[in-house]
């Protein structure tokens, strides 16, 4: 199983912060890999919030291939954070040459266009960058976009950090998601490993979705070229998030109802009858069966959690005003936030949607049999 | 035939016919009920003459002596071998033999019948199902495994006790988007149906008994009011009855509109008088058993009340074309039926095509993808049965259904269109008796609906056909179990309350092994269609064609 930890904060935070909180969780994943999601960041890279940030793993080929592809574009590096590292990693963490973030200026032919064109583009500029590290395996390529940082490595999720000094002032985020362990129910790959990222969107998730090959089929086929992927039976959550943000125009609070649609007799009585059904029939491919639990980042920087209709996997929110954590475990919360009314713990069931927006003063909790608050 | 007498060509001996009757002299108290009751005639009174030797004291002759030879004569029951009257092995004289003394047995081998039912030039014509014996290979449906069981990255479910909502959809669902831009618009937007996966099949009001039409609605109706299971029966081509059209219980039945159109007067004439709409229309444009040829009903069943409801004299066959006549292409025609059934009931209920499974169904079903009113698609595989048909057609024609299905499938998936139009499977499940293992891997083939018709003649009424070749006769009205027949001297064995009491038992004992399937695949929340992922195959060349896992 594996194991997930959230934290959102007013003061931005080191990324060992959660990585602690997954070493104390460790009983309950196998140490095979970590992965991080930073976003609304501390640190000099705070500071040009519009930037684009590629994270990635480079050899130095790789590296040499992907200054002449930006620059084809018209990208200029704007601020580079080197990562040095010892020459030997520790056991089972694989040798690399660059780990690599770094924050590019808009090539000036970008200037004027639509935001949405522009995050188009940033999205197909990742994806070309994918598909040339994939064709020469020089890249592994995590995320491009303003105020993201992603990493990923095969190994202990402690020992990674600790190898790879992760408790650095310029890796300070207000919004940290990290997981521990790789995927195993497919082929070791680090693009199996949570979180999953699309579009200022991200997601990871504890369990295994059974209905993936339908959902992944439906994805595949909506013509959208981020749509891809799924070495991991979780990245479709990621996708089914965006698809309801994006190709829906629907708010968070509808996310459960695309992937767990309440049951007919909930629905009766529901003041949005009418549309829940219509999302229920035309959402049916994307139903998800679990057993999962979901925490995912959306692009206002709000932290959400939400479970399955069975409700088999733990999950947790707790914190107090200013900082909150989602957590696999209680013993994380625990680790992390000592100082907090436990009393106020919550743990999210098969209706709740558990939601801490960017003002991180409360949890909020909706249920699908609320009302549900429609864009307007 | 004597020794030194002649033969015809279709002289035949016991040993050529299909099925041979076994009878034990000791055991038969001859009180004539197996001759009664043979629907074929093939039982007649036989006097048998019988030789005694026996050898006389010969030390001490007499006159008194008894002679050496005695005559004497015993009564029994004897085969016809006439062609006409052959055995067709319904057993129905083991049934009623107070005595268990006469059963019929299949020839061990192939029989010397077949070469001579065609006399006067007639093709031998039967109903029933394709007779491909393949029960001890298993048939490619009974071949699929699950073998993706969850174990310890995900719990397996509790199939007894959890929570689990087994439900399909009938109708043409619109992409997300465009189904929220239409519910924002208040835009018309396709009916949709909330049903259960496993489909009653059409089986026609005349080729089915009105005693098992009856029965079979009746535990159709039970299953929707009292047990919460939405089952849809079809109608098959023959219309409904008069009072059904008018009742409450009329939402739980599809009608089908075939190219005879054989009962739609009188359904139009109900319209009005409809308190309820039906569940959907289905357009029969071609049946899994007999495709490319059209429906029918030999004369022997067109009894008053049926030549009534399809409004056409009695005593007369009646042979549907194989087309609609008035179909000449399906951009155009075919769209255009689709919707004019959409205009009768103001478009509140769903209409669908059904074809027989065929190499062209991707042509056909391309071209509903385009066409917004198509509510489903049903495809019936060439192991579908019938009342009546060409041995020739039922033996020859068709395509089966797994392959043509999951094709079907995987084009809807490329072309982002999958469950939009729902693909209705039919024609081989439960063949060999296993309807909820073949009705899964249908479902995890692509199927968002099964259709079922012989598995509940046999569950349900007690038909006694088999992949043998076994009875057949449905198609002229001498069921022995009453369950095709439309002579009240013969259906009235059948008891419509027995028969819905055994639907409402298939169907329950069907859920439960459903969900002894997809529990173990970790799936509850929704229908696994599509999840080919679960299913695998111990045949290289049927893993590859349909795209699963190979296993050995």
């Amino acid at each position: 199983m594996c194991r997930l930890f959230a934290l959102t904060s007013e003061e931005p935070q080191s990324p060992m912060m959660a990585v602690r909180a997954l070493d104390v969780m460790r009983e309950g994943h196998d140490g095979s890999g970590v992965g991080l999601f930073l976003s609304d960041l501390g640190g000099p890279l705070g500071e040009m919030k519009g930037a684009p940030i590629l994270s990635g793993i480079f050899s130095n080929e790789g590296m040499k291939r992907l200054d002449q592809f930006m620059i084809g574009i018209g990208f200029m590096t704007k601020y580079k954070m080197s990562i040095k590292i010892p020459k030997s990693p520790p056991p089972g963490v694989p040798k690399r040459d660059v780990y690599l973030i770094r924050a590019y200026e808009y090539p000036e032919t970008w200037e004027g266009l639509s935001q949405e064109e522009l995050d188009y583009r940033l999205l197909m500029t990742r994806l070309q960058l994918r598909q040339m590290g994939e064709e020469g395996g020089d890249m592994i390529i995590y995320s491009f976009w303003p105020d993201v940082i992603m990493l990923k490595e095969l190994g202990d999720p402690l020992t990674v950090a600790e190898y790879l000094q992760l408790d650095r002032k310029e890796l300070q985020a207000r919004v940290i998601m990290a997981q521990g362990r790789q995927n195993t129910n497919y082929a070791i790959n680090l693009y199996a490993c949570h979180p999953f990222f699309l579009q200022g969107i991200a997601s990871m998730t504890n369990g295994e979705n059974t209905a993936f090959v339908p959902i992944r089929e439906f994805l595949s086929s909506r013509g959208f070229p981020g749509y891809m992927g799924y070495q991991s039976d979780s990245e479709v959550f990621t996708h089914i998030l965006h698809f309801t943000l994006h190709r829906l125009g629907l708010g968070i609070e509808a996310y459960k109802h695309i992937i767990t649609p309440l049951q007919d007799e909930d629905l009766k009585g529901h003041p949005q009858e009418g549309l829940l059904k219509t999302l229920k029939q035309s959402c049916r491919r994307l139903i998800i069966d679990g057993p999962n639990c979901v925490i995912g980042c959306l692009p206002d920087k709000s932290l959400f959690m939400v479970q399955d209709r069975k409700k088999l996997r733990p999950g947790v929110v707790g914190g107090r005003p200013g900082l909150y954590a989602f957590s696999s475990e209680i013993c994380g919360l625990d680790a992390t936030i000592p100082q907090r009314n436990k009393n106020e713990d919550f743990q999210p069931m098969h209706l709740d949607t558990a939601l801490v927006d960017s003002e991180r003063l409360e949890v909020k909790i909706c249920s699908q049999m609320d009302s549900l608050p429609l864009p307007h | 035939m004597l020794s030194n007498g002649f033969t015809t060509p279709s002289s035949l001996s016991v040993k050529d016919l299909p099925w041979q009757i076994r009878w034990e002299k000791d055991k038969c108290s001859l009180c004539g009920r197996c001759a009664a009751v043979c629907p074929v005639h093939t039982l007649e009174l036989g006097v048998f003459r019988k030789r005694l030797v026996s050898t006389p004291d010969l030390s001490q002759p007499t006159p008194d002596s008894p002679p050496a030879t005695v005559y004497q004569t015993y009564q029994g029951i004897r085969q016809k071998t006439d062609p006409a009257y052959a055995c067709v092995g319904c057993a129905t004289c083991s049934l009623v033999c107070p005595n268990d003394c006469i059963m019929p047995f299949r020839t061990d081998e192939t029989d010397k019948f077949r070469f001579h039912v065609n006399r006067g030039g007639q093709a031998r014509n039967r109903g029933g199902r394709r007779n491909a014996p393949d029960a001890a290979q298993g048939g490619l449906l009974d071949q699929i495994k699950f073998p993706r069981i969850s174990m310890l990255t995900d719990p397996a479910l509790d199939a007894g006790r959890h929570e689990f909502e087994l439900r399909s959809l009938l109708g043409r669902i619109l992409p997300p988007e465009e189904s929220l831009k239409f519910f924002h618009e208040q835009g018309w937007t396709p009916p949709v149906r909330e049903i259960y996966p496993l489909m009653i099949g059409g089986m026609s009001f005349g080729a089915l008994s009105p005693n098992m039409w009856e029965g079979i609605q009746m535990g159709v109706s039970y299953l929707n009011e009292e047990m919460g299971m939405p089952v849809r029966i079809c109608t098959g081509e023959g219309g409904c009855p008069p009072r059904l059209l008018r009742s409450r219980f009329l939402k739980y039945v599809i009608l089908q509109i075939a190219s005879g159109y054989f009962g739609w007067d009188e359904i139009i004439h109900a319209l009005p008088h409809m308190k309820e709409d039906p569940c959907a229309v289905e357009i029969k444009y071609g049946q899994g058993a007999k495709p490319g040829d059209g429906g029918l009903l030999m004369w022997y069943k067109v009894n008053k009340l049926i030549a009534a409801i399809r409004g056409v004299p009695a005593g007369v066959s009646l042979p549907s074309p194989p087309t609609h006549q008035t179909k000449y292409s399906i951009e155009e025609a075919v769209a255009k039926m689709i919707q004019s059934m959409y205009m009768a009931w103001g478009f509140r209920v769903p209409v669908y095509p059904k074809i027989s499974g065929t190499s062209t169904a991707l042509a056909v079903l391309n071209n509903l993808t385009r066409n917004p009113y198509a509510g489903a698609l049903a495809i019936d595989g060439e192991d579908g049965g019938t009342g009546a048909a060409y041995a020739v057609s039922m033996d020859h024609m068709g395509h089966p259904i797994a392959s043509n299905l999951r094709d079907c499938y995987l084009n809807l998936v490329k072309l982002g269109r999958q469950n939009e139009i729902p693909l209705i499977a039919g024609g081989g499940a439960g063949k060999n008796g296993k309807l909820a293992a073949n009705a899964a891997a249908l479902i995890m083939l692509g199927a968002s609906v099964v259709q079922t018709g012989k598995y509940i003649m046999q569950a349900a009424a007690g038909c006694v056909g088999s992949e043998a070749d076994r009875c057949n006769i449905c198609n002229i009205g001498l069921c022995p179990k009453g369950i095709t027949s439309q002579d009240s001297r013969i259906y009235r064995r059948l008891d419509p309350e027995k028969v819905a009491e055994r639907v409402v038992d298939v169907y329950l004992s069907f859920d439960t092994e459903l969900k002894k399937i997809v529990a173990p695949l970790g799936r509850s929340t929704s229908l696994p269609i599509g999840m080919s992922d679960a299913l695998a195959i111990n045949d290289k060349a049927a893993a590859e064609r349909l795209d699963i896992d190979y296993v050995v």
